[in-house]
């Protein structure tokens, strides 16, 4: 069952990407690519990494997703023809809200597999427990490493971002 | 493990492929970022099919560093479209095609 389970999901998987890399408002683009990392999760749980699944969800779709409509959104990037109308139209929304359909119905197939007997749960998955051990011992310094580069991540994209700084001024006059 | 491990790889392997599309495709520098991202995404889902069929949890690691190289790489890039778009006031790649400008 959690064999059929995971065509099913690599089939949504599938579908939401491609909807997600043709689409010419990334906006949309955005939201079935929130769908495709979801449908992963699910695919994250039934391999055994209940943990990475959620910060699959944790992290992709909920932070790096809304930071791009963020970004997105502030550099109204998203094409404006749309304005005129009140919403968005039935043949834009009706995809990823049968994509969402079908992953609430896997959502919920995996939990009515997790009541009986040991049919969802994978036979091998790493506890949160082993991960931490593993995590903060053997590969503690990879840890620090990782954690210098988000800090060096976090002030180049200060430094980026900065206003006013004067050679940005001169390079727009050269440009 | 629930199916076998080539089928993890042959998922993945689309996925890249259309992530590589996407970046190679599209003219649109927050879609080219996406494409980058669903690489990203279809090596971590060939990590964890890896670790899933070693029974080895050093793959869910790599993912968790992947994750975190992800979202410094993610900050970064989104800062750089927005101070390329305050300097040439578009996100199309074709403006941004020579290096001394």
């Amino acid at each position: 069952m959690a064999t059929v389970l995971f065509y099913i999901l690599g089939f949504i998987i599938v579908i939401a990407t491609f909807l997600a890399v043709t689409r010419r408002n990334p906006v949309h683009a955005v939201i079935y690519l929130v769908n495709s990392f979801f449908a992963l999760a699910l695919l994250f749980y039934l391999l055994g990494a209940p943990l990475v699944a959620a910060w699959e969800v944790i992290v992709y779709a909920g932070a790096i997703m809304v930071l791009f409509l963020f970004i997105i959104m502030m550099l109204e990037l998203a094409p404006a023809t749309e304005e005129t109308r009140i919403g968005p139209t039935w043949a834009q929304w009706l995809p990823v809200l049968l994509l969402a359909l079908a992953l609430v119905a896997c959502t919920l197939m995996l939990i009515g597999l997790d009541g009986s007997v040991s049919q969802g749960v994978p036979n091998w998955y790493a506890t949160p427990r082993d991960f931490g051990f593993t995590l903060f011992g053997k590969y503690a310094l990879a840890v620090e490493v990782v954690s210098f580069q988000l800090l060096f991540a976090a002030v180049g994209a200060f430094y980026l971002g900065k206003q006013d700084a004067p050679q940005q001024k001169t390079g727009k006059e050269g440009s | 493990m629930i199916v076998p491990l080539g089928h993890v790889l042959f998922l993945s392997t689309i996925l890249f492929v259309l992530g590589f599309g996407c970046v190679l495709a599209r003219r649109n520098l927050i879609m080219v970022l996406i494409g980058v991202e669903i690489m990203l995404n279809a090596v971590g889902l060939t990590l964890v099919g890896a670790s899933a069929f070693w029974q080895q949890l050093d793959g869910q690691i790599m993912v968790i560093f992947l994750m975190a190289v992800t979202s410094a790489e993610v900050s970064i890039s989104l800062a750089m479209v927005v101070y390329l778009n305050r300097r040439k006031g578009t996100v199309d790649v074709r403006a941004f095609d020579e290096m001394s400008g």
